[in-house]
């Protein structure tokens, strides 16, 4: 089935939040934000921008009527800088103007004077200095201390591991529109619609109510608009509530690049001990996140990290210690993985470095130890399943590894200048929110006389095929035709108090919820059909293919006149539904519990070609093995997996996030910051799903969104193989991105160190092109 | 109608008052309220914003799929441009429904450009379409969601639902519902409405703008309220002519009209795949050689090519021409010997004859990227023996570098392991490469010997091989 909203898509239709009609008199903001990293704010000089032509306000911190200082887990970050910054790109004051050219202009004649402070930008110097962000968390398993002497070899290593830019097409974007008696209407491209609603209503000492929220779609987000949407809503709100007109807020690219934040950079230091068959006894490892300035999701980030540090296998002893750390980067947030996939790729390198000093397959030390149905993870929750093994099993021999496995040596024997590499990568995500309480979804559905039918979920469109999934599941329910449903805008007024559409959940969350309120609907519609039949079992009755059936029997009453006679009855059409995860919780006292409603597993087979003259790399094909349920439209579930591997792959490569030692983004537009492309990409990408039923999902279904991406760590280290056929001897750092330069520079270690040494330091933060 | 800009928008013609330096995208939200074209990045560099600008070509209407970030809306004059409402009909086009049917839109924000690149393609392709044509217009637009996965599908699709069939007169392309009807009285429409030239000949423009694939990027937020004049309103400055052994090319000949032109592709048959690794197909439409030289960029594309090829430039300030050096032309970190009032018109380099020529690039990502380091190099060997040979790379010094001293060095020598190694120092003295965000100095000195190993053993393959190089290590 395809996507309802994909006409709309090519057609250039659909809308986004500045497509909507423009209302009259609307006004325009841009933002003016701290150019240094850390500092006193000494003074601010509107004075030039005040004196354009079409100007209509400034606004700063002191313009808050109530609340400037927000955050969903800890309230520690100002919407606008008042005494101090601490990011370079932190917002300090908010430009309105005519037009959106003007305000962006008048942005950059704010001067500010600052006393710049020393900033610090490594996450390891953070913790030494104390500066970190909630507490230390430690998750054990067994005793790590006494299994170091039952193993025969350990080893020890350290990964840098590279942040991300989430790079959604759209940017950062809100319209505010002030309505009669100190209320508001905010359309924001935002994962989080209460979020906006709450800290809006806050910062201007408003109740919740008073702030309407509405979403219609985002052109894309992957995380970076669950917490960091807010702040753009929220200032877009403030001129819009002091100066009684529509504001609209765009982030230009280049703001949003420089003033929004990105996934964590990790510094993670790991120690694992095997037997000489290869058996991981047992794995010790200490996350130094890199969270930025402010808490934002970090310390949820965290937790998945400590969740997922053992990805896919059954460690006996594990001690996994893991530390937010205040840095003066742009407050780290989500990013799909959400802490899962650095968590992810420091065990596949403890396992690589193993594999190496064993001198066997990186595979065999990976086979060996995946997880099987009813091993404990760190966490005390019990594996279910054996998807992992059955994943692995069937990637090996679906795509016949073995076959792979002397095609590349063979060629590697035969070639000298171009070598090739291959990673097997498995998975295990854990499906839920780790806050417990944020597990709940919520569905309005109403059906009017003719038949038609209209949902709203406290989950929004963005990109990821919530709608498609939820109009298939209101079809499917109802027994009439998906052109039946409506997919409605999320909106604050009509679903209350909803999470952020995250943590892959949103069609599980909200999917039941609509489930559950179809079957109000449902039972009081059989009711009005017995009569009408003149039947005496109502719950004989059921709905397929646009007619009434009783007994498994067609019935020549059809779904619209049905309806007619249920408006005549008087009956309630109309039903809202609540939906919480039954059975999981988790005790952060004792960092053990039952967090995950369930695991998504696969297992990812990469190949690759270096070219060792040149340092660069081709991703040749990328098969993947990935745990379904029963889909509920596999053609968005496809989508989901593709997108998310594409997003990985980036990461672990090219994209290559960089900051100067004083906090600068260097990788500051899309000159110099590269995602994949049209060609980066392979054209052999094959998927299979393993279909799993899933009692928790609507209709059997699996989550899907995030656990895919962390199948592209693959890449890392089939390049990695590839880099010691042609260099076996050398030492190769566990650095991420692996980028064209990381090759090439450790291909030639020697020459690298000469050449190094030649060149002054002498670095110019911004070359154009 | 004096001072206004007059073209075809999708079917209807328009006359707008606003300034020539305006970029197309603001004036279609700004002024048109024409809402499907996208914004991504104002750099070039995401294809959301991609446009089709159709020009009279004799009878025909060209058409080129372009940045209208990037695209001045002066450019325009006598013009088709075409957007996503354009191109709506009241069914889906086959690339809207092969989109559609493979679920390859997620987001939705990047796919009108998506649209666009494609159908453009499918307006200019010859008699036979293909999957690798297909990949290669869509080469400028990125897509954060999809993986290109379930794009690449829609391809493969088209490829076979669009037909092999000739794609030379509009009908045909109207019968399958590519474009829609309209498109069929564009010509007429096109003659009938004003060619006059924009006012655009005043001396006192503070900025020229050649394909304004650069300075919109470095200039942006001043150009739509600056006095600008638009070079490319002079025809006669675009053409590639060969005469007495020596190629003349007109400054605002566009990378793409450079690689497909018959006199180039004959002479350096691999252009195209040199040329396929500079920016992408709309920047390519736009982005001309003279351009790409008075920018004077270190990493400059076009102007490592042409330093290897021994190029001249012709400077002309409306009263007399003169004629320098390519080498010469680049003095200092994007400075040049350009004078005020000078125009760069023409770029004149000697025919290669028995020249082996090679284009190396490294950039982070292989296509529509910029090079971290890049090079040429042309060689003439006689028996063995190098007798001519010139070697350009970028990413090494403050200006697209002409190594002088090392292609010195190798003349009379013969096509050897020890020839090169030898030549490593000279090399590694000629060159001053600083870190920045494309990478670290000391990078871009490796990748500077091992360019100079690749074009050798690239050249030269049963003399050299990159094993030579190691084991003496």
């Amino acid at each position: 089935m395809k996507r309802i909203d994909a006409a709309y898509h090519v057609r250039g239709e659909a809308e986004y939040v500045d497509d909507l009609p423009q209302p009259a008199e609307m006004l325009y903001a841009a933002v003016f934000a701290s150019t240094v990293a850390r500092g006193k704010i000494l003074a601010l000089n509107l004075k030039e921008a005040l004196a354009l032509d079409g100007i209509v306000a400034v606004f700063a911190a002191s313009d808050i009527p109530g609340t400037n200082q927000w955050g969903s887990i800890i309230p520690d970050w100002p919407l606008l800088a008042k005494d101090e910054v601490d990011y370079a790109g932190q917002p300090v004051a908010v430009v309105v103007a005519k037009t959106k050219v003007l305000a962006q202009k008048a942005a950059h004649k704010i001067a500010m004077q600052v006393k710049e402070l020393p900033a610090i930008v490594d996450p390891k110097e953070a913790f030494l200095r104390g500066q970190i962000i909630g507490v230390p968390r430690t998750f054990v398993l067994g005793d790590v201390a006494r299994a170091w002497s039952n193993c025969d070899l350990i080893v020890e290593g350290n990964c840098e591991i590279g942040g991300q830019e989430h790079l959604y097409l759209e940017t950062q974007r809100a319209r505010a529109i002030p309505l009669e008696g100190q209320t508001m209407r905010v359309y924001s491209a935002t994962q989080n619609p209460y979020a906006v609603q709450k800290t809006i209503a806050e910062m201007l000492n408003l109740p919740h109510h008073a702030i309407e929220v509405d979403v219609k779609r985002l052109g894309g987000a992957f995380g970076g608009k669950e917490e960091q949407a807010t702040h753009w809503a929220c200032l877009a709100a403030l001129a819009a509530w002091h100066l009684d007109k529509p504001v609209e807020l765009v982030l230009s690219r280049l703001d949003d690049l420089k003033m929004t934040g990105k996934r964590h950079p990790y510094s993670s230091d790991f120690k694992i001990g095997v037997t000489k068959e290869g058996k991981i006894i047992a794995y010790e490892v200490k996350h130094y996140q890199n969270a930025g300035a402010y808490a934002d999701l970090s310390t949820a980030v965290l937790e998945r990290t400590l969740f997922h540090s053992t990805n896919a296998y059954f460690i006996p002893n594990v001690q996994i210690f893991g530390v937010s750390c205040r840095t003066n980067l742009p407050p780290s947030t989500a990013l799909r993985g959400f802490g899962g996939p650095q968590a992810m790729f420091v065990i596949e390198s403890a396992i690589t470095q193993i594999a190496e000093k064993l001198g066997v397959e990186r595979e065999e030390i990976q086979r060996k130890n995946l997880l099987r149905a009813g091993d404990f993870f760190p966490y005390g929750q019990q594996m279910q399943t054996n998807s992992v093994r059955l994943t692995w099993l069937e990637a090996e021999q679906n795509y016949h590894l073995a076959e792979i496995k002397n095609r590349v040596a063979d060629y590697n024997a035969s070639h000298f200048e171009i070598k090739k590499g291959y990673a097997l990568m498995p998975i295990c995500f854990g499906i839920s929110f780790t806050a417990t309480f944020l597990n709940q979804g919520s569905a309005l559905v109403h059906v009017y006389t003719d038949g038609s039918v209209s949902v709203t979920t406290g989950g929004v469109e963005m990109g990821q095929g919530l709608s498609t999934k939820i109009a298939a599941i209101a079809s499917r329910a109802f027994g009439i035709g998906i052109e039946r449903i409506k997919i409605e805008t999320t909106n604050t007024t009509r679903i209350a108090n909803m999470p952020p559409t995250a943590a892959s959940v949103t069609t599980d969350l909200n999917g039941n919820a609509t489930l559950l309120a179809i079957a109000q609907i449902l039972d009081r519609l059989k009711v009005v059909a017995a009569k009408e039949l003149r039947v005496s079992e109502p719950e004989r009755i059921a709905f397929a293919d646009e007619k009434v059936l009783y007994a498994g029997e067609s019935t020549n009453l059809s779904w619209a006149g049905l309806l007619e006679k249920a408006f005549l009855f008087r009956t309630n059409l109309s039903a809202h539904a609540f939906y919480a995860t039954p059975g999981i919780q988790f005790d952060r006292a004792l960092e053990k519990g039952h967090p995950f409603a369930y695991h998504i597993c696969g297992t990812a087979l990469v190949e690759v070609t270096l070219d060792c003259l040149r340092g660069t790399y081709e991703i040749d094909s990328v098969k993947i093995v990935h745990e379904l349920g029963r889909s509920v439209n596999e053609m968005v579930d496809l989508g989901q997996v593709e997108g998310g591997l594409a997003q990985g792959l980036g990461w672990m490569t090219i994209e290559d996030l960089r900051f100067s030692d004083s906090g600068q983004l260097l990788s500051l537009n899309l000159a110099t910051y590269k995602i994949p492309d049209v060609y980066f990409m392979p054209d052999e990408i094959a998927i299979k799903f393993l279909t799993q039923e899933n009692p928790l999902g609507p209709y059997g279904s699996k989550a899907v969104g995030e656990p895919p991406l962390m199948y592209g760590i693959g890449a890392f280290f089939a390049i990695r193989q590839a880099m010691r056929a042609f260099q076996p001897t050398s030492e190769f750092a566990f650095n991420s991105p692996l980028t064209p330069e990381r090759v090439l520079c450790q291909l030639y270690q020697k020459e690298f160190q000469e050449m190094a040494q030649k060149t002054a330091v002498n670095f110019r933060s911004q070359i154009s092109t | 109608m004096t001072g206004q800009i007059c073209f075809l928008l999708n079917d209807r013609q328009v006359c707008t008052p606003a300034n020539s330096g305006l970029t197309v995208l603001d004036y279609l939200h700004h002024l048109a309220r024409l809402r499907g074209t996208k914004v991504g990045c104002r750099e070039g560099g995401c294809g959301a914003c991609t446009l089709l600008v159709g020009s009279l070509r004799g009878e025909k209407v060209s058409y080129q799929s372009v940045a209208s970030c990037l695209l001045p809306l002066g450019e325009l004059q006598g013009k088709h441009l075409v957007t996503i409402e354009g191109l709506n009909q009241s069914r889906l086009s086959p690339v809207q429904q092969e989109l559609v049917d493979r679920g390859a839109t997620q987001c939705g924000f990047c796919t009108p450009g998506m649209v666009m690149s494609l159908t453009g393609y499918l307006l200019k392709a010859g008699t036979k379409i293909s999957f690798e044509e297909l990949k290669n217009a869509l080469g400028g637009n990125l897509c954060r969601c999809t993986g290109y996965a379930s794009i690449k599908r829609a391809c493969n699709f088209l490829v076979t639902t669009t037909g092999n069939s000739s794609r030379e007169n509009i009908q045909d392309l109207v019968a399958k519902a590519i474009v829609p009807e309209y498109f069929q009285e564009i010509p007429a429409r096109l003659r009938q409405l004003s060619q006059s030239a924009l006012e655009n000949g005043k001396t006192t423009a503070d900025f020229l703008i050649a394909g304004g694939t650069e300075i919109y990027v470095n200039y942006g937020d001043i150009l739509p309220e600056s006095r600008v004049k638009l070079l490319n309103q002079s025809p006669q400055m675009k053409r590639i002519s060969s005469y007495e052994g020596k190629i003349y090319i007109k400054a605002l000949t566009t990378f793409a009209e450079f690689a497909t032109d018959p006199t180039i592709v004959k002479l350096i048959p691999d252009i195209q795949a040199y040329v396929s690794r500079i920016a992408s197909w709309q920047i390519r439409n736009r982005a001309t050689l003279g351009g790409n030289i008075v920018a004077a960029s270190p990493i400059a594309d076009g102007s490592i090519l042409l330093l290897a090829l021994d190029s001249l430039v012709m400077l002309n300030n409306g009263n007399r021409s003169r004629i320098l050096t390519l080498k010469e032309f680049f003095q200092g970190y994007k400075q040049t010997a350009q004078k005020p009032g000078e125009i760069l018109s023409e770029i004149i380099f000697p025919a290669p004859q028995a020249n082996k020529i090679n284009f190396e690039k490294v950039s982070k990502r292989k296509y529509f990227d910029c090079a971290v380091v890049n090079s040429a190099i042309k060689i003439r060997c006689e028996n063995d023996v190098i007798c001519e040979i010139a070697i350009s790379m970028g990413g090494v010094a403050p200006i697209p570098l002409f190594l002088k001293q090392t292609s010195n060095y190798f003349i009379g020598k013969p096509v050897s392991q020890d020839t090169i190694e030898t030549a490593f120092p000279i090399l590694q003295r000629e060159i001053s490469p600083i870190s920045d965000v494309h990478g670290s100095a000391g990078y871009k000195r490796l990748l500077a010997r091992q360019l100079l190993i690749a074009h050798f053993s690239k050249l030269f393959p049963d003399f050299l091989q990159l094993r030579d190089f190691y084991t003496t290590n």
